[in-house]
Parts: C-alpha cells; structure tokens; sequence
C-alpha cells in the first residue's frame, strides 16, 4: 500500500504551521488507499520536526538533515524529492503552494514524468483512484474542476488556508527513515548569498486577519515635516505606522495595500493583495480607503468576513463587504483599535 | 546572447469572466491583453539584450489569439515572435507545456536565459514554467525581484528572489530559466512606430513535428470549468459617530468568531 508523502516546509529550522494543513489534506488521501500518511523533512532539525508532524497525523516521516539542505535551494530539495518517489513509487505527493511549494513540486514532477494538480482549495477520490480537485482560475473569477489520473504518483500543491489541519495529538509518534542527500555541494550550482529576513510582520498569505489601506491612505490629516519630500508619500507611510499598524498589533493582523498604494510608493509590492499582488485568503479582512477594483477583488475576494472602511458610500467595495462602514479611516480606525484593545483586553 | 520571453493573450483583467451554457469560460467582447505578469518579463527580456548586446525571442504557445500577445512583444521591442501551436497541446496538461516550450528552446540553439512572468492570470498556473526548466536541464530561479549581476560569457547569475519570508540573493549558473515579479522594472508602452511595425510582422507558427518532439502522456486533465459559488452580499451599514461605529464593529466581529 503506497504512501502519501507530504513535505513540511520549514524556515529557519522551525516548521511553517501551514504545513500541518497539507497533513490534513493528505490524511483524506491515506485513509483511502490506507498508505502511511509519511512527512518528508529537509534540513535543519528534521528530527524534532517530523516529531511534531507526527502530533499532526503524520504516522511516518522521512528526515534528512545534511548541510546542502540548510536553507531551501530547489536542486537538492527536488533532487532529494525525485529520488524518493522514483525509490518508493508513493501514491502522492502534497505541499502547501507557497513559493517554495509550487516550485518544488513542480520540479520533482517534471523529473519523474508524474501528474500534477496546482494550487487546489478541494479534493476528492474517485473510485478508479483517480484525484479530482477544484482550483481557482481567471484570477478567481471562476473555478475550475482537473483530474490526475491514478496511473504513477499524483502531484498536488494546495492552496494555503483552504484544508484544516487534524487536531493535534500530543505524544503521538511516527517512525522515522533518514535518507541521504542526493546532492552533494559540488553538484549544486545554485549558492545562497544571504537572506533578508522581514522582521517583525505576519506572512500575508497564511494571516487569519488582514488590515490593507489604499490610495486613501495619503490623506492623512497630519502635516507633513518641511523636509520630508514627498508630502503625500510621508503623510501615506506615517498612516500605515501609526494608523493601519497598531490596529493590526491589536488583532494579530498582516498588512496589506492596494496596488494604488504600492504604485505611490507608500508601501513596498511584498503587501500587494490582488490580482499581481498575493491571493488572500483570511478569516477577516479589513479594507481601508480600498475602492474595491476588480483587480483587488481578486486577491481578496475568498476572505471569510470584508470589512470596508471608505469615505465614499458608493465604492465597490462595499457590494462585496459584509459589514460597511462609511467615513474616514482616519477617525474610524483609530476609533477601532481603541474599542478592540478593551475587548480583547490588550 | 539570445533571450527568450514566454508569454500568451489574456481577457482583459477588467473582463467579466464567467462560465457560458456550453461549458466554455467567456469574457464577452473584452479585449484580450498581454498576460499582465508577462510585460514585465518583457521589458526584462529587451533590457537584457540590449544590456549584452543580443536578440530578444518571445514565444506564445496556443491558438491564434495569442498572436496580439506576440504583437503587443514586438511593438515594445522584442526582436522576433514565434507562436507555437498543435492539437496535441490541447491536452492541457502541464507536463505537456513545459516539454513542448523546453523543445522549442532548444530549438533556436544558442539561448543562454528565459524569462516568464510569475504565472499566467487565466488558467492561474506556473507550473508549467518550472517544468520547463527541469526538462532543459537548466538552472531555475523563480520569483526574481531583481538581476543584481549577468555575466553571459562567463555564465554566471547573481539575483534576488521574493519569497514569504523576505529576500534570497543568489548566485548561480546560465543557462537559466527565470520568472519574474512585478518589482523588477517599469515595462515601457509599445512606441507608435513599434505598433505600425509589429502590425506588419509575419510570425511563424511551429508544430510540435517542426520541434521534433512527442509529448509524454498526459495524465492529468480539465474537466470543468464552474461559475463561483454565488457570495452572500448581503451588506450591513454601519452608522453612527466613529465610536459608535466601532463598537457596532466590534459587537459583530465578536458575533461571527473571526477575532
Ligand atoms: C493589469 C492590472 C493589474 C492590477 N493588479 C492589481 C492588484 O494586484 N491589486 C490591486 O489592488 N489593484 C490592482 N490593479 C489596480 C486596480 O485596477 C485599482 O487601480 C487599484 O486597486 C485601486 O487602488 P485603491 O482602491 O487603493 O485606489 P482608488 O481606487 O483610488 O481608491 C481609493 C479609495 O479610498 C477612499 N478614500 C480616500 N480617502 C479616504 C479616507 N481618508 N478614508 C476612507 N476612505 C478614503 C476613496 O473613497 C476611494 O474609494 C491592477 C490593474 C491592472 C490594470
Ligand atoms: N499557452 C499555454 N501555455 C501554458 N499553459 C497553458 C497554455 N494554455 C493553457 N494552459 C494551461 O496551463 C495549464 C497547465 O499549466 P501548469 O498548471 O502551469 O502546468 C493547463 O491547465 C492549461 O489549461
């Protein structure tokens, strides 16, 4: 009976608790065809890791903790990836479609002449064993329904925040397998320089809450310093610090922007939601001075509860909100931090 | 030096898509446009080989309507268009793509890098852009924010990718496949004498027997394609002072469990 590999992503040594969803995605999988639910670990601490995916349903792991895996590079991982399913013909292979993912997966695909499903928000089993999933297309505007057949390995990277996690199960335990390298460091070209960590910010595309701000940010009623530059640059940054910010410290929040406002210059492109920006997905999503063009929409469009918050009562925004709120963000949300800080007793 | 663009014809993304009776996704009488990731692999693709001294190559893969993508390349300034096009690409299937772009790649002989904007808008897909790249056999650098340093002679690529976490800066070896993000350049707007030219252009259309190659069974397929799921829109209003406002707010995201 042949296994349902998933790869846990990791970062610095530690798991991305995304991951445990691609656990629990891959868990519909070995139930079926009654394979071990196996994590596939790479790199710093996989050991202790793939303990605590075995907490998350994993009832096998495969580790591999060499130095060529200390930080993700795509040829030993796909290399590592490519080897173990040629080695154990497994019945799947799942990840979480981050940057990472996607390219990983679709890499050991390609080297293995297997099938793959990209970014899929549902999954099913048919009967012939085939996997007929549901993913998003034309920027979300529609879905569309694909198929891998049961015939080699089935490829399937998920989209982040659609699949649920299992409970997790403290003590439960995996047996584990270390595996060798595939690669050795003269055979890899690519060389990591150094990485340039974003301190202090919650990851856009895994946030349960997300605070995003617009064009309307500029209109911050504060004077700009005289040697500022820019007047509506500074009068834009100083808001996403001192207006959008603390409301996302309160909630536990990511912040996003506009493509208007990363445009101006008032936010770097890596908070940009929508459709050349990040596909979103959260519990809540707030949206500031956000006129709620389709383009927006599309990054945003399957978040659980929309907030606007606009000036103008006639936005689009507000046909797609569940709750609107009419005026200016800058005497509402000030106004909200407020309340939710003595409601959640921050 | 020869670079090679992929890129293909996308509904306006102002369009709106949906699925009509027969089952076929429509976006009425919009017009199509360059997929939007791609104009930025465009201009990186005509700045790299004027940079080097070069020959800039798009390609489009699909039917005819790709042909204004390729046009729209052409009248930015790349230097020739092919568009690749057989029934047996209809499969839809990913591996079939990317075997298919590999091929032609190594067709034109002499190309050191190949840059593909980050995915495609319509069918949401990359996938076929990596696959491209291992089928090559070539280096694959995804998600590239910045080239910091190209040395085609001796071979060798330094760059900056966006990944969740931040910035990765690293070196590594030509022949490459790349794709790039929206913070790399500002792509310029075709000029009139590049539209009067690209209007004139013959483009060259190949087969996958001109490629010589055969796709390697496709195992996966579309089966559908559904309207969304019809959203509960239904909007409440908020009113009252900005305080009020909030409190109302904070009732009712308590309400829903979202906080
Ligand atoms: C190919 C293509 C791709 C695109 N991709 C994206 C994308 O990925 N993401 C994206 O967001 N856009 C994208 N766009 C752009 C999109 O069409 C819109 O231009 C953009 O989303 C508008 O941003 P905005 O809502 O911030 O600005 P605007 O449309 O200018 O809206 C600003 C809003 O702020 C309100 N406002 C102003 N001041 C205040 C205040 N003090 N308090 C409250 N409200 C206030 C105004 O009433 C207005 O509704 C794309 C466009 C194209 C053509
Ligand atoms: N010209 C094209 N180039 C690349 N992919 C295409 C093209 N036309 C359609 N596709 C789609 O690309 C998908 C496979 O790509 P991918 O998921 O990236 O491997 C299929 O679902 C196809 O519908």
């Amino acid at each position: 009976m042949s296994a349902v590999y998933v790869w846990i992503e990791t970062f610095d040594g530690a798991a991305l608790p995304t991951s445990w969803e691609a656990l629990g995605a891959g868990a519909l999988l070995a139930e079926k065809s009654g394979g071990q639910l196996t994590a596939l670990v790479f790199g710093e601490n996989a050991e202790a890791i793939a303990q605590e995916a075995a907490q998350y349903g994993a009832t096998a792991a495969i580790v591999c903790d060499d130095a060529t895996l200390k930080g993700f590079r795509l040829e030993p991982y796909a290399a590592l990836l490519t080897k173990l399913v040629q080695e154990n013909k497994p019945r799947a292979v799942l990840a979480v479609a981050t940057t990472r993912g996607r390219e990983l997966l679709a890499a050991s695909a390609a080297d293995t002449d297997s099938g793959m499903l990209s970014d899929v928000s549902s999954l099913e089993i048919q009967a012939d064993g085939s996997v007929q999933a549901s993913r998003p297309a034309y920027a979300g505007k529609v879905l569309s329904d694909v198929s891998v057949d049961a015939a080699g390995t089935q490829f399937m990277s998920l989209r982040g925040r659609a699949f649920r996690p299992n409970e997790a199960k403290s003590g439960a335990q995996a047996a584990v397998t270390k595996a060798a390298p595939a690669l050795s460091e003269d055979q890899i070209a690519t060389k990591i320089e150094r990485f340039e960590a974003e301190v202090g910010t919650v990851n856009l595309t895994d946030a349960a809450i997300i605070v995003s701000a617009g064009r309307g940010i500029a209109n911050n009623p504060k004077d700009a310093p005289g040697d500022a530059g820019d007047a509506a640059v500074w009068k834009a940054k100083d808001g996403f610090e001192s207006v959008i910010q603390p409301l996302a410290d309160v909630l536990g929040a990511a912040v996003g922007a506009s493509r208007a406002a990363v445009d101006a210059g008032y936010i770097p492109y890596a908070h940009q939601v929508g459709q050349t920006g990040k596909t979103v997905s959260p519990d809540l999503y707030i949206a500031c001075a956000i006129s709620g063009a389709i383009q927006h929409q599309a990054g945003m469009r399957t978040s659980k509860v929309i907030v606007a918050i606009n000036k103008d009562k006639d936005a689009p925004i507000f046909k797609m909100a569940r709750y609107g709120l009419v005026g200016d963000l800058y005497q509402i949300v000030p106004a909200l931090t407020a309340e939710l800080k003595k409601r959640l007793g921050k | 030096m020869h670079v090679v663009v992929f890129t293909r014809s996308t509904p306006d993304t102002a369009a709106k898509v949906e699925v009509g009776a027969n089952g076929k996704v429509t976006w009425g009488d919009a017009a199509t446009v360059v997929n939007p990731w791609d104009e930025y692999a465009l201009e990186e693709g005509i700045q790299q080989a004027k940079n080097a001294g070069g020959k800039a190559t798009v390609i489009a893969m699909g039917a005819e309507m790709h042909n204004e993508a390729l046009k729209h390349s052409l009248a930015m300034g790349l230097d020739a268009a092919i568009r690749i096009e057989d029934a047996a690409l209809d499969t839809n299937d990913g591996l079939a793509y990317a075997t298919a772009a590999a091929a032609a790649v190594q067709k034109l002989g002499d190309v050191s890098l190949v840059i593909c904007g980050k995915e495609s808008v319509d069918v949401g897909t990359d996938q076929h852009l990596y696959q491209m790249a291992r089928k090559l056999g070539w280096t694959l650098l995804a998600y590239v924010s910045k080239i910091l340093e190209v040395d085609y002679a001796a071979g060798t690529i330094k760059v900056e990718r966006l990944l969740e976490q931040g910035k990765q800066i690293v070196t590594s070896k030509l022949p490459a496949v790349i794709t790039v993000m929206k913070d790399i350049n500002e792509p310029r707007y075709p000029s009139f004498i590049g539209i009067r030219k690209a209007s004139k252009a013959e483009i060259p259309v190949w087969s996958l027997a001109d490629l010589g190659v055969t796709l390697p069974a496709a195992h996966t397929r579309v089966v559908a394609f559904k309207n969304l799921p019809v959203r509960d829109t239904q909007v409440e209003m908020i009113e009252g002072t900005p305080e009020e406002q909030a409190a109302t707010l904070a009732d009712r995201l308590l309400q829903e469990k979202v906080l």
